[in-house]
Protein backbone atom coordinates (compact mmCIF):
# COMPACT_ATOMS: atom_id res chain seq x y z
CA UNK A 1 0.00 0.00 0.00
CA UNK A 2 0.82 3.59 -0.96
CA UNK A 3 0.17 6.72 1.61
CA UNK A 4 0.65 9.97 0.28
CA UNK A 5 0.42 13.27 1.82
CA UNK A 6 2.18 16.21 0.07
CA UNK A 7 2.47 19.89 -0.19
CA UNK A 8 4.24 22.14 -2.11
CA UNK A 9 3.89 25.44 -3.18
CA UNK A 10 4.17 25.44 -7.27
CA UNK A 11 4.01 28.70 -9.65
CA UNK A 12 1.24 27.07 -11.97
CA UNK A 13 -0.77 28.80 -14.86
CA UNK A 14 -2.97 31.12 -12.74
CA UNK A 15 0.23 32.60 -11.19
CA UNK A 16 1.49 30.89 -7.50
CA UNK A 17 -0.62 28.21 -5.93
CA UNK A 18 0.10 25.33 -3.21
CA UNK A 19 -0.09 21.33 -4.37
CA UNK A 20 -1.40 19.28 -1.57
CA UNK A 21 -2.86 16.10 -2.32
CA UNK A 22 -3.68 13.30 0.42
CA UNK A 23 -4.23 10.05 -1.09
CA UNK A 24 -3.68 6.21 -0.49
CA UNK A 25 -3.05 3.52 -3.29
CA UNK A 26 -3.91 -0.05 -3.15
CA UNK A 27 -1.43 -2.37 -4.74
CA UNK A 28 -1.64 -3.13 -8.56
CA UNK A 29 -4.10 -0.10 -8.99
CA UNK A 30 -3.68 1.95 -12.12
CA UNK A 31 -4.50 5.36 -11.38
CA UNK A 32 -4.97 8.01 -14.14
CA UNK A 33 -4.23 11.46 -12.90
CA UNK A 34 -5.69 13.68 -15.07
CA UNK A 35 -6.65 17.57 -15.05
CA UNK A 36 -5.87 21.03 -16.85
CA UNK A 37 -2.34 21.59 -17.60
CA UNK A 38 -0.53 23.44 -15.08
CA UNK A 39 -2.73 21.83 -12.25
CA UNK A 40 0.28 20.00 -10.85
CA UNK A 41 0.20 16.21 -12.11
CA UNK A 42 3.48 15.99 -13.64
CA UNK A 43 4.99 17.56 -10.04
CA UNK A 44 2.90 15.42 -8.20
CA UNK A 45 4.33 12.17 -10.82
CA UNK A 46 7.94 14.05 -10.13
CA UNK A 47 7.56 14.28 -6.28
CA UNK A 48 7.04 10.86 -5.88
CA UNK A 49 10.36 9.78 -8.07
CA UNK A 50 12.07 11.48 -6.06
CA UNK A 51 13.03 14.59 -8.76
CA UNK A 52 11.35 17.16 -7.10
CA UNK A 53 11.14 18.19 -3.18
CA UNK A 54 8.02 18.72 -1.16
CA UNK A 55 6.89 18.90 2.24
CA UNK A 56 4.76 15.97 3.51
CA UNK A 57 5.15 12.13 3.47
CA UNK A 58 5.11 9.10 1.08
CA UNK A 59 5.14 5.37 2.63
CA UNK A 60 5.60 2.71 0.36
CA UNK A 61 4.70 -0.61 1.66
CA UNK A 62 6.02 0.60 5.12
CA UNK A 63 9.15 2.51 3.67
CA UNK A 64 9.87 5.76 3.76
CA UNK A 65 10.69 7.65 0.74
CA UNK A 66 9.63 11.01 2.12
CA UNK A 67 9.40 12.44 5.55
CA UNK A 68 8.98 15.82 5.83
CA UNK A 69 11.63 17.38 3.40
CA UNK A 70 14.05 14.50 4.24
CA UNK A 71 13.52 12.38 1.14
CA UNK A 72 15.31 9.36 -0.21
CA UNK A 73 16.79 9.70 -3.76
CA UNK A 74 15.56 8.75 -6.96
CA UNK A 75 18.65 5.95 -7.09
CA UNK A 76 16.80 4.32 -3.90
CA UNK A 77 13.13 4.10 -5.21
CA UNK A 78 11.94 0.98 -6.53
CA UNK A 79 10.25 2.56 -9.52
CA UNK A 80 10.05 3.27 -13.37
CA UNK A 81 9.43 6.80 -15.13
CA UNK A 82 8.38 7.15 -18.71
CA UNK A 83 8.97 10.13 -19.97
CA UNK A 84 6.98 12.17 -22.58
CA UNK A 85 9.41 12.45 -24.75
CA UNK A 86 11.06 9.02 -24.11
CA UNK A 87 14.32 10.04 -23.04
CA UNK A 88 16.05 6.89 -24.10
CA UNK A 89 20.02 6.90 -23.90
CA UNK A 90 20.83 7.80 -27.43
CA UNK A 91 24.23 6.26 -27.12
CA UNK A 92 22.84 3.00 -26.01
CA UNK A 93 20.87 -0.33 -28.75
CA UNK A 94 17.80 -0.58 -27.65
CA UNK A 95 18.60 -3.22 -25.61
CA UNK A 96 21.50 -2.08 -24.38
CA UNK A 97 18.81 0.88 -22.69
CA UNK A 98 17.12 -1.97 -20.90
CA UNK A 99 20.24 -3.63 -19.76
CA UNK A 100 21.72 -0.44 -18.29
CA UNK A 101 18.48 -0.48 -15.85
CA UNK A 102 18.89 -3.89 -14.99
CA UNK A 103 21.67 -6.49 -16.01
CA UNK A 104 19.31 -9.12 -16.93
CA UNK A 105 18.85 -10.77 -19.89
CA UNK A 106 15.92 -12.77 -19.85
CA UNK A 107 13.27 -10.33 -18.52
CA UNK A 108 15.03 -7.88 -21.40
CA UNK A 109 14.26 -10.42 -24.03
CA UNK A 110 10.54 -11.37 -22.43
CA UNK A 111 9.79 -7.43 -22.68
CA UNK A 112 11.16 -6.86 -26.12
CA UNK A 113 8.89 -9.50 -27.31
CA UNK A 114 6.00 -8.75 -25.56
CA UNK A 115 6.40 -4.91 -27.46
CA UNK A 116 7.26 -6.92 -30.70
CA UNK A 117 10.79 -5.01 -30.34
CA UNK A 118 13.26 -8.11 -30.55
CA UNK A 119 13.85 -7.58 -34.25
CA UNK A 120 14.81 -3.66 -33.24
CA UNK A 121 17.04 -4.68 -30.63
CA UNK A 122 20.57 -3.65 -32.23
CA UNK A 123 19.15 -0.49 -33.51
CA UNK A 124 19.96 3.19 -31.97
CA UNK A 125 17.03 4.86 -30.60
CA UNK A 126 17.42 7.55 -33.27
CA UNK A 127 16.42 4.83 -36.08
CA UNK A 128 13.50 4.10 -34.78
CA UNK A 129 9.70 5.57 -35.21
CA UNK A 130 7.93 7.65 -31.89
CA UNK A 131 5.73 4.90 -30.99
CA UNK A 132 8.65 2.25 -30.90
CA UNK A 133 10.95 4.77 -29.01
CA UNK A 134 7.87 4.99 -26.15
CA UNK A 135 7.38 1.35 -26.73
CA UNK A 136 11.28 0.82 -25.34
CA UNK A 137 10.94 3.67 -22.83
CA UNK A 138 8.41 1.33 -21.36
CA UNK A 139 10.13 -1.62 -21.28
CA UNK A 140 13.28 0.13 -19.86
CA UNK A 141 10.91 1.24 -16.81
CA UNK A 142 9.84 -2.20 -15.85
CA UNK A 143 13.26 -3.71 -16.27
CA UNK A 144 14.29 -2.88 -12.38
CA UNK A 145 10.70 -4.44 -11.51
CA UNK A 146 9.33 -1.51 -9.78
CA UNK A 147 7.14 -0.79 -7.06
CA UNK A 148 5.43 2.04 -8.67
CA UNK A 149 5.20 2.65 -12.91
CA UNK A 150 4.96 6.53 -13.85
CA UNK A 151 4.18 7.29 -16.76
CA UNK A 152 3.82 11.42 -17.45
CA UNK A 153 1.80 11.70 -20.42
CA UNK A 154 3.34 8.66 -22.38
CA UNK A 155 1.06 8.62 -25.63
CA UNK A 156 0.54 12.19 -25.89
CA UNK A 157 3.01 12.64 -28.94
CA UNK A 158 1.71 9.45 -30.67
CA UNK A 159 -0.97 9.64 -33.36
CA UNK A 160 -4.42 8.21 -32.70
CA UNK A 161 -3.59 4.72 -34.55
CA UNK A 162 -0.12 4.03 -32.59
CA UNK A 163 -1.80 5.04 -28.93
CA UNK A 164 -4.82 2.79 -29.60
CA UNK A 165 -1.98 0.12 -30.56
CA UNK A 166 0.38 1.43 -27.33
CA UNK A 167 -2.88 1.68 -24.91
CA UNK A 168 -3.25 -2.23 -25.48
CA UNK A 169 -0.03 -3.07 -24.59
CA UNK A 170 -0.14 -0.89 -21.71
CA UNK A 171 -2.97 -2.89 -20.25
CA UNK A 172 -1.02 -6.44 -21.42
CA UNK A 173 2.16 -5.21 -19.60
CA UNK A 174 -0.09 -4.50 -16.40
CA UNK A 175 -1.97 -7.48 -16.03
CA UNK A 176 1.12 -9.33 -16.87
CA UNK A 177 3.27 -7.26 -14.27
CA UNK A 178 0.39 -6.29 -11.92
CA UNK A 179 2.70 -3.21 -11.40
CA UNK A 180 0.94 -0.12 -9.21
CA UNK A 181 0.84 2.39 -12.33
CA UNK A 182 0.00 6.54 -11.94
CA UNK A 183 -0.47 7.64 -15.15
CA UNK A 184 -1.12 11.19 -16.57
CA UNK A 185 -3.41 11.57 -18.99
CA UNK A 186 -5.60 13.73 -20.85
CA UNK A 187 -7.96 11.31 -22.81
CA UNK A 188 -10.56 10.20 -21.54
CA UNK A 189 -10.95 7.41 -23.71
CA UNK A 190 -7.67 6.27 -22.99
CA UNK A 191 -8.33 6.56 -18.89
CA UNK A 192 -11.66 4.51 -19.31
CA UNK A 193 -9.32 2.08 -20.88
CA UNK A 194 -6.85 1.62 -18.81
CA UNK A 195 -7.50 3.01 -15.64
CA UNK A 196 -9.12 1.11 -12.28
CA UNK A 197 -9.99 4.88 -10.79
CA UNK A 198 -9.08 8.43 -11.73
CA UNK A 199 -7.91 11.55 -9.59
CA UNK A 200 -8.55 14.87 -11.02
CA UNK A 201 -6.46 18.08 -9.65
CA UNK A 202 -7.12 21.31 -10.19
CA UNK A 203 -5.03 23.90 -9.28
CA UNK A 204 -2.99 21.92 -7.15
CA UNK A 205 -5.77 20.14 -4.74
CA UNK A 206 -7.82 17.05 -5.39
CA UNK A 207 -11.36 17.81 -6.57
CA UNK A 208 -12.40 14.51 -7.80
CA UNK A 209 -11.37 10.79 -6.79
CA UNK A 210 -13.31 7.83 -7.87
CA UNK A 211 -13.93 5.34 -11.10
CA UNK A 212 -13.69 6.23 -14.58
CA UNK A 213 -17.22 5.71 -15.09
CA UNK A 214 -18.63 8.06 -12.41
CA UNK A 215 -16.13 10.60 -12.94
CA UNK A 216 -16.05 10.36 -16.90
CA UNK A 217 -18.98 9.79 -17.88
CA UNK A 218 -21.27 12.96 -17.74
CA UNK A 219 -24.48 12.08 -17.43
CA UNK A 220 -26.90 14.34 -15.21
CA UNK A 221 -30.46 13.39 -14.40
CA UNK A 222 -32.59 11.44 -17.03
CA UNK A 223 -30.66 12.26 -19.65
CA UNK A 224 -29.18 9.34 -21.89
CA UNK A 225 -26.87 10.99 -24.15
CA UNK A 226 -24.65 14.42 -23.32
CA UNK A 227 -22.03 15.67 -25.61
CA UNK A 228 -19.85 18.93 -24.43
CA UNK A 229 -19.29 20.80 -27.54
CA UNK A 230 -18.36 24.36 -28.59
CA UNK A 231 -20.70 26.37 -30.09
CA UNK A 232 -19.39 27.77 -33.14
CA UNK A 233 -21.94 29.95 -34.86
CA UNK A 234 -25.67 30.67 -34.97
CA UNK A 235 -27.75 30.75 -38.24
CA UNK A 236 -31.32 31.91 -38.93
CA UNK A 237 -33.11 29.92 -41.44
CA UNK A 238 -36.20 31.09 -42.53
CA UNK A 239 -38.30 31.23 -39.51
CA UNK A 240 -35.98 28.95 -36.85
CA UNK A 241 -32.39 29.28 -36.09
CA UNK A 242 -29.80 26.36 -36.11
CA UNK A 243 -26.13 26.22 -34.19
CA UNK A 244 -23.61 24.64 -35.18
CA UNK A 245 -21.67 22.90 -32.41
CA UNK A 246 -18.54 21.17 -32.80
CA UNK A 247 -18.16 17.95 -30.59
CA UNK A 248 -14.85 16.67 -30.94
CA UNK A 249 -13.68 16.04 -34.44
CA UNK A 250 -17.55 16.36 -35.84
CA UNK A 251 -19.71 19.43 -36.36
CA UNK A 252 -23.34 19.05 -35.62
CA UNK A 253 -26.59 21.40 -36.07
CA UNK A 254 -28.98 21.35 -33.90
CA UNK A 255 -32.48 23.96 -34.27
CA UNK A 256 -33.14 26.13 -31.07
CA UNK A 257 -35.52 28.65 -30.93
CA UNK A 258 -35.95 32.29 -31.07
CA UNK A 259 -35.56 33.09 -27.13
CA UNK A 260 -32.89 30.35 -26.79
CA UNK A 261 -30.53 31.41 -28.90
CA UNK A 262 -30.98 34.69 -27.28
CA UNK A 263 -29.32 32.99 -24.44
CA UNK A 264 -26.69 31.42 -25.99
CA UNK A 265 -23.41 32.51 -26.99
CA UNK A 266 -20.77 31.74 -29.61
CA UNK A 267 -17.54 30.57 -28.56
CA UNK A 268 -18.69 28.99 -25.51
CA UNK A 269 -19.15 25.45 -24.27
CA UNK A 270 -22.73 23.53 -24.34
CA UNK A 271 -24.02 20.80 -24.01
CA UNK A 272 -26.07 18.83 -26.43
CA UNK A 273 -28.62 15.99 -24.56
CA UNK A 274 -31.69 14.41 -25.48
CA UNK A 275 -33.70 11.94 -23.64
CA UNK A 276 -37.02 12.23 -25.17
CA UNK A 277 -36.22 9.95 -28.45
CA UNK A 278 -35.03 6.04 -29.00
CA UNK A 279 -31.43 6.91 -30.06
CA UNK A 280 -30.38 4.34 -32.93
CA UNK A 281 -26.75 3.74 -33.12
CA UNK A 282 -25.54 2.66 -36.46
CA UNK A 283 -22.00 3.13 -38.10
CA UNK B 1 65.63 23.46 -50.71
CA UNK B 2 66.56 20.11 -48.84
CA UNK B 3 69.34 21.53 -47.67
CA UNK B 4 67.47 24.51 -45.90
CA UNK B 5 64.95 22.08 -44.26
CA UNK B 6 68.20 19.79 -43.07
CA UNK B 7 69.27 22.76 -41.29
CA UNK B 8 66.15 23.96 -39.55
CA UNK B 9 65.78 22.61 -35.91
CA UNK B 10 62.25 21.32 -35.08
CA UNK B 11 62.67 21.26 -31.49
CA UNK B 12 60.37 24.53 -30.67
CA UNK B 13 58.01 22.29 -32.59
CA UNK B 14 58.41 19.41 -30.44
CA UNK B 15 57.68 21.61 -27.05
CA UNK B 16 54.56 22.72 -28.73
CA UNK B 17 53.12 19.69 -29.14
CA UNK B 18 53.95 18.16 -25.80
CA UNK B 19 53.26 21.17 -24.13
CA UNK B 20 49.58 21.05 -26.14
CA UNK B 21 49.47 17.54 -25.51
CA UNK B 22 50.19 17.50 -21.43
CA UNK B 23 47.98 20.70 -20.95
CA UNK B 24 45.23 19.26 -22.65
CA UNK B 25 45.02 16.26 -20.74
CA UNK B 26 45.84 17.93 -17.39
CA UNK B 27 43.05 20.22 -18.38
CA UNK B 28 40.30 17.64 -19.14
CA UNK B 29 40.88 15.81 -15.74
CA UNK B 30 40.28 19.47 -14.19
CA UNK B 31 37.52 20.79 -16.58
CA UNK B 32 35.10 17.83 -16.46
CA UNK B 33 33.89 17.99 -12.92
CA UNK B 34 33.70 21.96 -13.08
CA UNK B 35 32.05 21.77 -16.54
CA UNK B 36 29.39 18.89 -14.98
CA UNK B 37 29.15 20.92 -11.35
CA UNK B 38 28.48 24.06 -13.74
CA UNK B 39 25.51 22.93 -16.14
CA UNK B 40 24.06 20.51 -13.30
CA UNK B 41 24.14 23.63 -10.61
CA UNK B 42 21.59 26.66 -9.66
CA UNK B 43 24.07 27.91 -7.00
CA UNK B 44 24.58 31.39 -6.70
CA UNK B 45 27.74 30.85 -7.21
CA UNK B 46 27.93 29.89 -10.64
CA UNK B 47 28.01 32.74 -12.89
CA UNK B 48 30.60 34.12 -10.19
CA UNK B 49 33.11 30.69 -11.30
CA UNK B 50 31.84 31.09 -15.23
CA UNK B 51 33.43 34.57 -15.20
CA UNK B 52 36.49 33.53 -13.53
CA UNK B 53 36.62 30.50 -16.21
CA UNK B 54 35.86 33.14 -18.97
CA UNK B 55 38.51 35.47 -18.28
CA UNK B 56 41.88 34.47 -20.10
CA UNK B 57 39.86 34.62 -23.01
CA UNK B 58 39.03 38.45 -22.71
CA UNK B 59 42.91 39.23 -20.15
CA UNK B 60 45.50 40.55 -22.78
CA UNK B 61 48.24 37.65 -22.30
CA UNK B 62 50.35 40.17 -20.87
CA UNK B 63 47.99 40.72 -18.30
CA UNK B 64 47.59 36.74 -16.94
CA UNK B 65 51.21 36.37 -17.88
CA UNK B 66 52.21 38.85 -15.45
CA UNK B 67 50.31 37.58 -12.69
CA UNK B 68 51.14 34.05 -13.24
CA UNK B 69 55.15 35.39 -13.22
CA UNK B 70 54.32 36.69 -9.86
CA UNK B 71 52.96 33.97 -8.53
CA UNK B 72 55.84 31.95 -9.25
CA UNK B 73 57.69 33.60 -7.57
CA UNK B 74 59.42 32.79 -4.36
CA UNK B 75 57.42 36.06 -3.04
CA UNK B 76 53.99 34.41 -4.01
CA UNK B 77 52.55 31.20 -1.70
CA UNK B 78 52.40 28.97 -5.17
CA UNK B 79 56.26 29.30 -6.28
CA UNK B 80 57.55 29.09 -2.49
CA UNK B 81 55.33 25.79 -2.15
CA UNK B 82 56.77 24.43 -6.03
CA UNK B 83 60.58 25.26 -4.79
CA UNK B 84 60.06 24.46 -1.13
CA UNK B 85 58.73 21.25 -1.78
CA UNK B 86 59.77 20.08 -4.93
CA UNK B 87 62.60 21.93 -5.33
CA UNK B 88 61.41 23.34 -8.71
CA UNK B 89 61.75 27.00 -9.87
CA UNK B 90 58.53 27.31 -11.65
CA UNK B 91 59.17 30.89 -13.81
CA UNK B 92 61.09 30.09 -16.99
CA UNK B 93 60.78 26.40 -17.00
CA UNK B 94 58.32 23.69 -18.66
CA UNK B 95 56.68 23.04 -15.95
CA UNK B 96 55.89 26.62 -15.06
CA UNK B 97 54.61 26.45 -18.99
CA UNK B 98 52.64 23.69 -18.12
CA UNK B 99 50.94 25.63 -15.30
CA UNK B 100 50.40 28.93 -16.82
CA UNK B 101 49.14 27.11 -20.26
CA UNK B 102 46.36 25.27 -17.95
CA UNK B 103 45.35 28.52 -17.00
CA UNK B 104 45.46 30.16 -20.29
CA UNK B 105 43.22 27.45 -22.20
CA UNK B 106 41.26 27.25 -19.06
CA UNK B 107 37.89 28.36 -20.81
CA UNK B 108 38.63 26.66 -23.55
CA UNK B 109 37.96 23.36 -22.49
CA UNK B 110 35.42 24.08 -19.84
CA UNK B 111 33.34 25.94 -22.04
CA UNK B 112 32.50 23.62 -24.65
CA UNK B 113 32.01 20.35 -22.06
CA UNK B 114 29.51 22.22 -20.17
CA UNK B 115 27.93 23.88 -23.31
CA UNK B 116 27.38 19.82 -24.60
CA UNK B 117 26.40 18.82 -21.31
CA UNK B 118 23.65 21.94 -20.69
CA UNK B 119 22.12 20.77 -23.80
CA UNK B 120 21.93 17.00 -23.04
CA UNK B 121 17.99 16.25 -22.23
CA UNK B 122 17.60 16.40 -18.13
CA UNK B 123 15.08 13.67 -18.56
CA UNK B 124 17.77 11.36 -19.63
CA UNK B 125 19.95 12.19 -17.26
CA UNK B 126 17.12 11.81 -14.89
CA UNK B 127 15.79 8.49 -16.33
CA UNK B 128 19.38 7.28 -15.48
CA UNK B 129 19.04 8.34 -11.71
CA UNK B 130 15.88 6.77 -11.82
CA UNK B 131 17.52 3.62 -13.08
CA UNK B 132 19.34 3.42 -9.89
CA UNK B 133 22.68 5.25 -11.33
CA UNK B 134 24.80 7.17 -9.27
CA UNK B 135 25.98 11.20 -10.83
CA UNK B 136 29.19 9.47 -11.10
CA UNK B 137 27.86 6.43 -13.51
CA UNK B 138 25.54 8.91 -15.13
CA UNK B 139 28.37 11.02 -16.44
CA UNK B 140 30.61 8.60 -17.22
CA UNK B 141 27.99 5.90 -18.99
CA UNK B 142 24.99 8.65 -20.06
CA UNK B 143 26.48 12.19 -20.16
CA UNK B 144 30.07 12.04 -21.64
CA UNK B 145 29.34 9.45 -24.92
CA UNK B 146 26.13 11.57 -25.41
CA UNK B 147 28.40 14.88 -26.26
CA UNK B 148 30.95 13.22 -28.14
CA UNK B 149 31.40 16.33 -30.83
CA UNK B 150 31.73 19.05 -27.84
CA UNK B 151 33.80 16.34 -26.07
CA UNK B 152 35.98 16.00 -28.96
CA UNK B 153 35.88 19.94 -30.01
CA UNK B 154 36.98 20.66 -26.27
CA UNK B 155 39.73 18.57 -26.46
CA UNK B 156 41.52 19.77 -29.75
CA UNK B 157 40.39 23.26 -29.63
CA UNK B 158 42.62 23.58 -26.01
CA UNK B 159 45.02 21.41 -27.91
CA UNK B 160 45.56 24.06 -30.55
CA UNK B 161 45.11 27.12 -28.74
CA UNK B 162 47.73 25.93 -25.92
CA UNK B 163 50.02 25.34 -29.21
CA UNK B 164 49.23 28.73 -30.80
CA UNK B 165 49.95 30.54 -27.58
CA UNK B 166 52.18 33.31 -27.59
CA UNK B 167 52.26 36.22 -25.04
CA UNK B 168 52.06 33.96 -21.82
CA UNK B 169 54.46 31.44 -23.19
CA UNK B 170 56.99 34.16 -23.69
CA UNK B 171 56.43 35.98 -20.48
CA UNK B 172 56.84 33.09 -18.42
CA UNK B 173 58.91 30.73 -20.04
CA UNK B 174 61.21 32.74 -21.65
CA UNK B 175 63.11 31.62 -25.15
CA UNK B 176 64.94 28.97 -23.43
CA UNK B 177 66.35 26.89 -26.31
CA UNK B 178 64.71 22.80 -26.25
CA UNK B 179 63.33 24.27 -23.21
CA UNK B 180 61.03 27.02 -22.79
CA UNK B 181 61.31 27.92 -26.90
CA UNK B 182 58.16 26.60 -28.49
CA UNK B 183 57.10 27.27 -32.02
CA UNK B 184 55.35 30.84 -31.99
CA UNK B 185 58.07 32.09 -29.93
CA UNK B 186 60.53 30.87 -31.83
CA UNK B 187 58.67 32.42 -34.91
CA UNK B 188 58.62 35.22 -32.87
CA UNK B 189 62.63 35.29 -32.89
CA UNK B 190 63.19 34.41 -36.50
CA UNK B 191 61.53 37.47 -37.49
CA UNK B 192 63.32 39.90 -35.44
CA UNK B 193 66.54 38.40 -36.37
CA UNK B 194 64.93 38.83 -40.26
CA UNK B 195 65.22 34.87 -40.62
CA UNK B 196 62.91 35.27 -43.21
CA UNK B 197 63.03 31.65 -44.40
CA UNK B 198 62.75 29.59 -41.81
CA UNK B 199 59.85 32.08 -40.46
CA UNK B 200 58.20 31.08 -43.45
CA UNK B 201 58.73 27.28 -43.19
CA UNK B 202 57.64 27.18 -39.59
CA UNK B 203 54.93 29.57 -40.10
CA UNK B 204 53.48 27.35 -43.13
CA UNK B 205 53.54 24.82 -41.03
CA UNK B 206 51.70 26.21 -38.17
CA UNK B 207 49.14 26.98 -41.05
CA UNK B 208 48.55 23.56 -42.23
CA UNK B 209 48.58 21.87 -38.74
CA UNK B 210 46.05 24.28 -37.68
CA UNK B 211 43.28 24.08 -40.92
CA UNK B 212 43.93 19.83 -40.85
CA UNK B 213 43.00 19.46 -37.09
CA UNK B 214 40.06 22.15 -37.52
CA UNK B 215 38.75 20.34 -40.57
CA UNK B 216 39.09 17.40 -38.97
CA UNK B 217 36.92 18.09 -35.88
CA UNK B 218 34.41 19.52 -38.03
CA UNK B 219 34.25 16.30 -40.28
CA UNK B 220 33.98 14.34 -37.05
CA UNK B 221 30.80 16.71 -35.72
CA UNK B 222 29.09 16.31 -38.85
CA UNK B 223 29.16 12.78 -39.02
CA UNK B 224 28.46 12.36 -35.24
CA UNK B 225 25.48 14.33 -35.76
CA UNK B 226 24.28 12.64 -38.49
CA UNK B 227 24.91 9.09 -36.42
CA UNK B 228 23.41 9.96 -33.05
CA UNK B 229 21.58 12.84 -34.37
CA UNK B 230 22.91 15.00 -31.93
Amino acid sequence: MIQLKLTKALLGAEGAMHLEAAFEIQEGEFIALSGKSGSGKTTLLRILAGLEDADGSIQVSGKSWLEHTKKLPPQKREIGFVFQDYALFNNMTIEQNLLFVANDKKLAAHLLELSELDALKDRYPQSLSGGQQQRVSICRALMKRPKILLLDEPLSALDPTMRTKLQNELLTLHKEFNTTTIMVSHDPSEIYKLASRVIELENGKIIRDGAPKEILLKTQGSQKFSFEGELLEIKKVDVIYIAIVAIGQQLVEIVVSKEEQKQLKVGTKVTISTKAFQPTISY
Amino acid sequence: MIEILQNITFTPFIISFKLATITAFILFLFALPLAWYLSQTHSKVKPFIEAVTALPIVLPPSVLGFYILWAFSYDAPLGRFFEDIFGVKLAFSFTGLVIASCFYSLPFMVQPLQSGFESLNKNMLEASYIAGKSKFVTLFKVALPNIKPSLLTALIVTFAHTVGEFGVVLMVGGSIPSQTKVASVAIYDMVEMMDYTAAHIYSAIMLIISFVVLLGVYIFNAKATRRFGL
